[in-house]
């Protein structure tokens, strides 16, 4: 089956940067970031097969065992069904119906990802419209630039590799760091973990290789941040991070796509490894496009986000603000493996509209004297359903384990659901687990009494809003922070009324 | 002349509770409204300040010149008309600060005022938290929250320092204060009194009216005024209650 190897599309080579203003101005307001870049690109066929796998690791020049891995992978997929037991409700997918492969072209470059002068200018000025900084403008962030399948940037690696730490692309660490990403690869997240796992494992198309030595401690945030742009792709990018003893690092991601009005689909896998004394932070604000006021289009965000803090006294905290995505079915996880180790999931989860959101964590207790905290806030609004489900799991070997769970739910208007399905697992009789839970509404006396100070509807919601989610925000870098608020301010527009 | 009621009918949920009320409020005037419970007092109120569940079926009402039931509410807030509620609403997790610094540039930006920062706020506000004797941690709690029913009504006349309104509207602010509040409460209204300001006061007892002195006080009975005139009407209706003033007006 040759097809899928070689009618790859070329687009018309006129690159004009065009928004879809109609679309935005009418229905999509609320979704800035609904632009579509018109760069020449390389888009594979819809369908997915074996052939396509084979074809995927061949444009990526990929080496015997990773295409293995993703053989391995692929035929696992085969046997598998896609689940539909999380509380949103879309019909199966049709995976025949998607391209697995699309990738900006250049014409006038040479090499198809990679440094810093040679990214199509049509994409450097998507990511420039989307205040990402892939040139190394901003002193304080390095930045991955995914652009649909591929990353087409990565900067300041050259500061960064001084003090050892590698930042590159997945499909660079590849080639590169083959002993690493063999090393780490499917560890914490195996190819037969649930469907959409081994999905990205077979079709894996770019992501982000993190590598923090000993003992360093990365002096800036480093961040990836996704773009998809063509019509019916998926994106299914692959994203290790290793933190070797007693480094630190915070690493941030954010995403959006433009306005399209079928689903897009979006399979990610996360894998973070925590050595002895050291701590990550992953930070996360999502905001794919959350789909139209009647719910057509948008991304399935369907994430297997999940860390493993191997080494004593190591911490992995989570923080997401997930506002985008028609549905999402998301759990970061930790597995906390080393004795005094730290979990940590700090959420705000928003719907509005038309909107499915499914995300939680799970707190996996094996070390001693693990502890863990979970801090969610769901906020749905519009005719959107949020749940939050999370597992609590003490093993017999966790000795003064402990849990703290907070799962506070937040209703705009009385058309949407909130849902909490918190379970509970303790196998050691020391453990000690607490959870508490509440929901609340923003009333019709709250607005009133908020207009009658001259305060503005949308300004009141978003006030109270923000008030709601304070905790998990103050969790967040403080840019990151505010462009949360922001997004919350955006997303909830005409959530009322 | 500030306010201007004219025949003012209203309805909530198809049942008519305002069945034509005349009232005019000069600038500087401060009007007592009494009458028995279910009168139409807080309906007024509210559809003065513009609550979307009452409709408004006939009559006008001119504020400052212009027609007040055109405005949204957040307008009429700006505009300066304050209403102190009878039952203050709690709002968790949105600090007093963020909140009436909030309102505050709100009213300044209608003003073409600049904006108060974090710390010309506080300034601002440290004067008026000394006059209420509110506690001093005010600002950092959330609006409300956990706060007595006494307490909750001591911060909206905090507000209403604030603001800076022209017609303040208060229902029932002294039902629920013990006498130290209810001294604290006069006395912030009295400082607030002046030339351009105007009140509404409603209320069920003299004691209140005792301290601010009201300029006219209004009877309002079955959603009218059926009785209008001095302080001494205060006197009259603690002495005799409704009845008599009701029976004159059935004769009538
Ligand atoms: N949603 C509603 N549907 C029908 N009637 C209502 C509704 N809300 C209020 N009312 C009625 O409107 C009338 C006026 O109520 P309002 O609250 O204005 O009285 P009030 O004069 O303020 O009384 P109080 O002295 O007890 O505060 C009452 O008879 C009340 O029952
Ligand atoms: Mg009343």
């Amino acid at each position: 089956m040759a097809n899928a190897e070689k009618s790859t599309e070329l687009q018309a080579p006129e690159t004009q940067y065009e928004e879809i203003n109609d679309l935005l101005d009418k229905k999509n307001q609320h979704y800035k970031e609904g632009f579509f870049t018109s760069a020449q690109v390389e888009t594979f066929d819809k369908g997915l097969n074996e052939a396509v796998v084979r074809a995927i690791s061949a444009k990526k020049d990929e080496p015997e065992w990773m295409l293995d891995f993703r053989l391995k992978a692929f035929k696992h997929w085969e046997t598998l069904e896609e689940p539909h037991w999380a509380k949103a409700e879309y019909a199966p997918l049709d995976y025949q119906d998607y391209s697995y492969y699309s990738a900006p072209t250049c014409g006038s470059c040479d090499s198809e990802s990679g440094s810093e002068s040679e990214v199509d200018p049509e994409v450097a000025k998507a990511f420039a419209e989307l205040g990402v900084p892939i040139l190394g403008e901003n002193a304080n962030i390095a930045v991955d630039a995914i652009f649909d399948s591929i990353s087409v940037s990565t900067n300041k690696r050259e500061d960064l590799s001084e003090l050892g730490i590698i930042f590159c692309s997945f499909s660079e660490a590849v080639q590169d760091y083959p002993e690493l990403v063999q090393k780490y690869m499917g560890t914490v997240v195996p190819y037969h973990d649930n469907y959409f796992a081994a999905l990205n494992s077979a079709v894996a198309s770019d992501g982000t290789f993190v590598y923090i030595p000993e003992g360093v401690r990365c002096p800036i945030d480093l961040s990836t941040y996704f773009r998809i742009n063509e019509a019916k792709t998926g994106q299914f990018e692959r994203t290790i991070l290793v933190a070797e003893k007693g480094s630190y690092v915070s690493y941030l991601e954010g995403c959006s796509a433009p306005v399209r009005d079928t689903y897009q689909l979006h399979a990610a896998v996360v894998e973070v490894i925590v050595l002895d004394d050291a701590e990550v932070k992953y930070s996360t604000v999502q905001n794919w496009y959350p789909g139209d006021d009647e719910g057509k289009g948008g991304i399935l965000n369907f994430v297997t986000k999940r860390g493993i803090c191997e080494g004593k006294n190591s911490k992995l905290s989570w923080t997401q603000a997930e506002t985008g995505s028609a549905i999402t079915w998301k759990y970061p996880s930790c597995i906390l493996k080393g004795d005094h180790s730290i979990g940590e999931f700090y959420s705000v989860a928003l719907t509005n509209r038309s909107q499915q959101a499914d995300t939680g964590t799970k707190m996996i207790h094996i070390g001693k004297n693990t502890r863990s905290t979970i801090i969610s806030k769901g906020i749905s609004a519009g005719h959107s359903d949020n749940t939050y489900r999370g597992l609590v799991k003490i093993l017999p070997s966790a000795e003064g384990a402990r849990n703290f769970t907070q799962c506070d739910s937040m209703l705009i208007g009385d058309q949407c659901g909130a849902h909490t399905f918190p379970y509970i697992e303790v196998e050691n009789a020391t453990a000690q687990v607490e959870h508490e839970a509440t929901t609340s509404r923003i009333g019709e006396d709250q607005l009133f009494y908020c207009k009658q100070r001259g305060i503005r509807e949308e300004d009141a919601i978003s006030m109270i809003v923000n008030g709601f989610c304070k905790e998990v925000f103050s969790e967040l870098p403080l840019e990151f922070a505010q462009e949360a608020e922001e997004l919350l301010a955006i997303s909830l527009e005409g959530s009322v009324g | 002349m500030l306010l201007n009621i004219k025949n003012l009918q209203a309805e909530i949920d198809e049942k008519q509770i305002l069945k034509g009320l005349n009232l005019e409020i000069n600038p500087g005037e401060v009007h007592a409204i009494m009458g028995p419970n279910g009168a139409g007092k807080s309906t007024l109120a509210s559809v003065l300040a513009g609550k979307d569940n009452y409709e408004v079926t006939a009559g006008s009402v001119a504020f400052d010149g212009q027609d007040l039931l055109d405005l949204d509410p957040e307008e009429r807030a700006r505009k300066g008309l304050f209403l102190a509620f009878q039952y203050p609403v709690e709002i968790p997790g949105v600090s007093n600060k963020l909140f009436m610094q909030t309102a505050v540039n709100a009213v300044r930006e209608e003003q073409g005022l600049p904006p108060l920062d974090m710390f010309d706020f506080d300034a601002y506000a440290k004067d008026k938290i000394e006059l209420l004797e509110m506690r001093p941690d005010l600002l950092e709690r959330s609006v409300n929250v956990g706060f007595s029913g006494g307490e909750k009504k001591r911060n909206d006349i905090f507000q209403m320092a604030l603001l800076q309104p022209k017609l303040c509207i208060l229902d029932e602010t002294d039902s629920g204060l013990d006498i130290d509040a209810l001294r604290l409460v006069a006395n912030g209204i009295n400082t607030l009194r002046s030339e351009e300001r105007s009140f509404i006061v409603v209320t069920h007892y003299q004691r209140l009216l005792d301290y601010i002195k009201p300029d006219h006080v209004h009877v309002l009975y079955d959603g009218k005024v059926i009785k209008s005139g001095g302080f001494e009407l205060v006197h009259e209706l603690e002495e005799n209650g409704y009845d008599e003033i009701v029976k004159q007006h059935q004769q009538a």
